[in-house]
């Protein structure tokens, strides 16, 4: 066994080598800065991403270096926040969305700090008067549908999904367990005159309702090969239709019937108790920078919010977003959510 | 000696329960006193007398009994064929029955609904989609080789000649099994056993994507109070209910496994005697149940657009712009929070078996116990409770590079156990007696007799932990991490969790990748043994 000891030893050695198993690059040098250098860090969802250049930069420009964290989805984000409120896990986090917005404030999770550059971010993207938060980036979640798939013409109201042409042909995602599914139960809240029983006649023409998007729009959605012609999903699901396609396209398979779509607005904020309330403010602006918002179409395919950043090419051409998407008060949905998904339960899944 | 010994290994338990103590033990009593302490006591009532958790309980409950029947039902063939193969053959089936461990729910629930279409079950009179058979079918498909590895590897240690003297004596082959093979073989069956429940006791994927929307268990209800709806009094009421049910489900089955220890010397693979028919039956509806879904892996992996290629493979160099960091830097992030978590796992797990087994008093039940609650704890219990209990110095671990590895290693060290303990049970104290007669020290003794000896369950219980590490999705995603970081099946994820042909493609050829790292590995890991393979 000692042989055999040994053997297993250098096999372990063997693949820590071939994959450099040190702790040294968990951990990046502080670059020498030229003011003041201290590290924040950024807690975020594991959707986030960003070019390294780009933070390198900032780092350069300021002496802030910034540590990432991510976990999870937006409701893990938050709930962990929560939870951690008395020993925060960062200085800035970045993530919540308008539907867990309120969630968030009534933790006190943020302390106020009004960005320089807010003044390029259009009014309707403001939502907190406090300033607890800034909006960094939005994007409308609505139902797709597969053109070439529809066995009619393509629907443009949400009534439209009622038509038993459409029978069979829509999935969603429970509200219960899915942020684009909530978000749309919440289009059909602000949307309808009587949701329930929106909710009663989609039921009735054979909506499909999946835990996750990932098993919507792969599983049923003919995206995936599914037998389902519409989906709900994002608006800017057909510009990455065409960013991701095997063969390059012209146009994308997908449309979006924009009368369905509700806003999800992103936000930042300054973690209440961090140490570095100056530097995690500075973070913020950068979040609002130019630079940054050009790259967040591609890196996590929503939009910039302030008006001078300029849309990649696909994106320019091949978005689209709704003229007067639904929204509800934030406030309402937390005082809500649970009441409707309830119900939302019974009458769909009961 | 006897007595020295014994006080060594009683002693060295500080390291099994130091470890459980700080990692798992103390995070989870201080989430659960948290959740509580916000009103707890009236969530627990109210929960015990709601109908929503009473069926979530049962529904729990039932499954995973019926998982665990199914999986050792169906399983157990294989487990005798793998028993009787040579060893060369026994690593190869044991690396290739591993495979399904690392696969994503979302890959597999993909491939089952294809497969359900194919052979007309996702609708009409036999409907496999969305029901409780999908959820079984998959318990079973993801945890065949836990038993297969657990029970074959015991099985070909067997002496076979107690069954030929039973078949001597006039017993039919039937009969043998039932009075002879399966007795002897029921310490390591309850070990499987008791993996395969609690994992189905606490799967959430598998009941959410394939069980339909309206399946509900323990797991899924903690996640939708904790997560979802920030409520964590009412999580932290489920978590106790869970945690209580699986110290009962896990002290019945320990009682089992510990009743009627037998020693044993040397393996004789001639008593076992193949059916040819029955052989080719197990052979075919394995490579169905295993093989199918797998195939179906890798015909979407080489699929580009309405061709076959390779484009997908090559894709996995380049970094896609929703990801930190490439694909191929995900595996190597994988293989090293792999090789270190099943490091820890041995380390671990190595004196924790042999504290079981060897040391002294109430401890060892204690520790046989604790040690397999992580499997049944809830991923949001762990990782939550880790997030507010290490979370001041000298214990700021939270964030810590280590805490992913440590975590994964939660779930491998109980593989290391159940894999060794039977092991260890049954090896004929005579020898150890004789040798230490003839002037070995204790230490000597362990060294060469019940190191040896015990081996092969290490490295069978290594390579688990290995492809555990691997696998795992869920405890990772609820440790806050740098992103670039990311472990393959979470940049698989996030692929998942993007529209478009290619990025589906580039998933499913990370997720064949992923597999074929998985059975290497498992295959080095269980090398390591060389020549003397085979017998005990």
């Amino acid at each position: 066994m000692t042989r055999s000891t040994r053997a297993f030893v250098s096999l372990l050695a063997t693949l820590c080598l071939a994959a450099s198993c040190s702790d040294d690059d968990a951990e990046p040098a502080a670059p020498p800065s030229p003011d003041d250098p201290v590290t924040i860090t950024l807690l975020t969802h594991d959707s986030f991403a960003v070019e390294a250049d780009l933070l390198a930069a900032f780092t350069q420009e300021t002496g802030i270096t910034v540590e990432l964290l991510s976990s999870g989805d937006t409701g893990q984000l938050v709930s962990q926040s929560i939870l951690s409120a008395g020993a925060p896990l960062g200085d800035v986090l970045f993530g919540v969305d308008n539907t867990f917005l309120q969630r968030a404030l009534d933790a006190d999770l943020f302390a106020p700090y009004e960005a320089a550059g807010l003044d390029r971010v259009p009014d309707e993207f403001e939502i907190d008067p406090q300033q607890r938060v800034t909006p960094i980036d939005f994007g409308d979640v609505c139902v797709n549908y597969w053109t070439d798939a529809l066995p009619g013409p393509a629907p443009t109201s949400l009534e439209d999904l009622l038509d038993p042409i459409y029978a069979g042909e829509l999935v969603v995602q429970n509200p219960e367990s899915s942020s684009p599914g909530l978000a749309f139960l919440l289009a059909t809240i602000a949307g309808t005159d009587d949701w329930e029983q929106f909710w009663a006649d989609l039921r009735t023409n054979g909506v499909s309702v999946t835990p996750d998007w990932e098993s919507a729009y792969y599983g049923e959605f003919t995206s995936g090969g599914g037998d389902r012609s519409m989906v709900v999903s994002y608006a800017s699901s057909p510009p990455v239709e065409v960013m991701f396609a095997a063969e390059p396209i012209d146009e994308p398979p997908t449309g979006v019937l924009l009368d369905s779509c509700y806003r999800q607005i992103e936000f930042a904020g300054v973690l209440a108790g961090t140490e570095h309330p100056e530097a995690a403010g500075r973070l913020i602006e950068f979040l609002l920078s130019k630079p940054f918002q050009e790259g967040i179409p591609e890196a996590m395919f929503v939009f910039p919010v302030v008006d001078d950043a300029d849309l990649p090419a696909e994106w320019a051409v091949h978005a689209r977003l709704a003229d007067d998407p639904h929204l509800l008060d934030p406030s309402d949905v937390e005082a809500n959510r649970e009441e409707w998904t309830d119900r939302w339960v019974e009458i769909v899944l009961g | 000696m006897g007595r020295d010994r014994a006080r060594l290994i009683t002693a060295s338990a500080v390291v099994p329960v130091g470890f459980l103590g700080l990692f798992f033990a103390y995070p989870v009593a201080t989430v659960l006193w948290r959740g509580l302490g916000f009103g707890g006591d009236v969530a627990l009532a109210d929960l015990l007398g709601s109908g929503r958790t009473r069926d979530a309980v049962w529904f729990t409950v039932w499954q995973a009994a019926v998982s665990t029947v199914l999986t050792v039902a169906v399983a157990l063939p294989g487990a005798s064929a793998l028993a009787r193969s040579r060893p060369r053959t026994q690593r190869r089936l044991r690396a290739l029955v591993t495979i399904p461990f690392v696969l994503p729910t979302v890959v597999v629930a993909g491939a089952f609904a294809e497969l359900f279409v194919r052979f007309g079950l996702d609708d009409g009179p036999v409907r496999l989609r969305h029901t409780v058979w999908a959820i079984l079918l998959a318990h079973v498909f993801f945890n065949y080789a836990v038993v297969v590895r657990t029970v074959g590897s015991f099985w070909a240690g067997l002496d076979g000649r107690v069954e030929e003297q039973a078949r001597v004596l006039g017993a039919g082959r039937a009969r043998t099994f039932r009075e002879v093979t399966l007795p002897r073989l029921r310490p390591a069956i309850a070990a499987a056993a008791s993996i395969v429940f609690l994992f189905s006791f606490t799967s959430f994927g598998v009941v959410l994507v394939l069980g339909g929307p309206r399946q509900a268990t323990i797991e899924t209800e903690i996640y939708r109070y904790a997560v979802l709806r920030t409520d964590f009094s009412t999580a932290a009421a489920l978590a106790v209910v869970q945690l209580v049910a699986v110290v009962a489900l896990v002290a019945l089955a320990n009682r089992l496994e510990r009743t009627r220890p037998l020693t044993q010397r040397a393996g004789h693979r001639t008593g076992l005697r193949r059916s040819r028919l029955g052989g080719a039956v197990n052979g075919l509806g394995v490579a169905m149940l295993l093989g199918l879904p797998i195939l179906v892996v890798i015909e979407r992996s080489l699929t580009v657009g309405d061709r076959y290629g390779l484009t997908n493979y090559r894709a996995l160099g380049t970094r896609l712009t929703m990801l930190p960091a490439p694909a191929t830097t995900a595996i190597r992030n994988s293989l090293v929070y792999a090789a270190v978590a099943t490091t820890i796992a041995l380390a671990v797990g190595t004196i924790a078996a042999l504290v079981v087994v060897h040391g002294r008093g109430a401890l060892r039940h204690v520790l046989d116990l604790g040690l397999t609650l992580p499997l049944g704890t809830s991923a949001v219990t762990i990782g939550f409770g880790i997030l507010i209990a290490l979370d001041q110095p000298p214990l700021d671990l939270r964030t810590t590079w280590w805490i992913v590895p440590i975590a994964h290693s939660l779930v491998g060290i109980p593989f290391v156990v159940r894999t060794m303990v039977p092991v260890l049970r049954r090896i004929d104290p005579s020898l150890r007696e004789a040798a230490a007669v003839l002037g070995a020290s204790p230490g000597r003794v362990r060294r060469e007799i019940d190191l040896p000896i015990a081996g092969r369950g290490m490295l069978v219980g290594a390579s688990f932990a290995f492809a555990v590490s691997m696998g795992e999705f869920g405890a990772t995603a609820f440790i806050p991490r740098r992103p670039d970081t990311l472990t393959a099946p979470q940049a698989l994820f996030r692929m998942l969790s993007t529209p478009g042909e290619l990025v589906r493609g580039q998933a499913m050829a990370l997720a064949v990748i992923l597999m074929l790292v998985v059975a290497i590995a498992v295959l080095a890991i269980e090398s390591v043994r060389g020549s003397d393979e085979g017998t005990f």
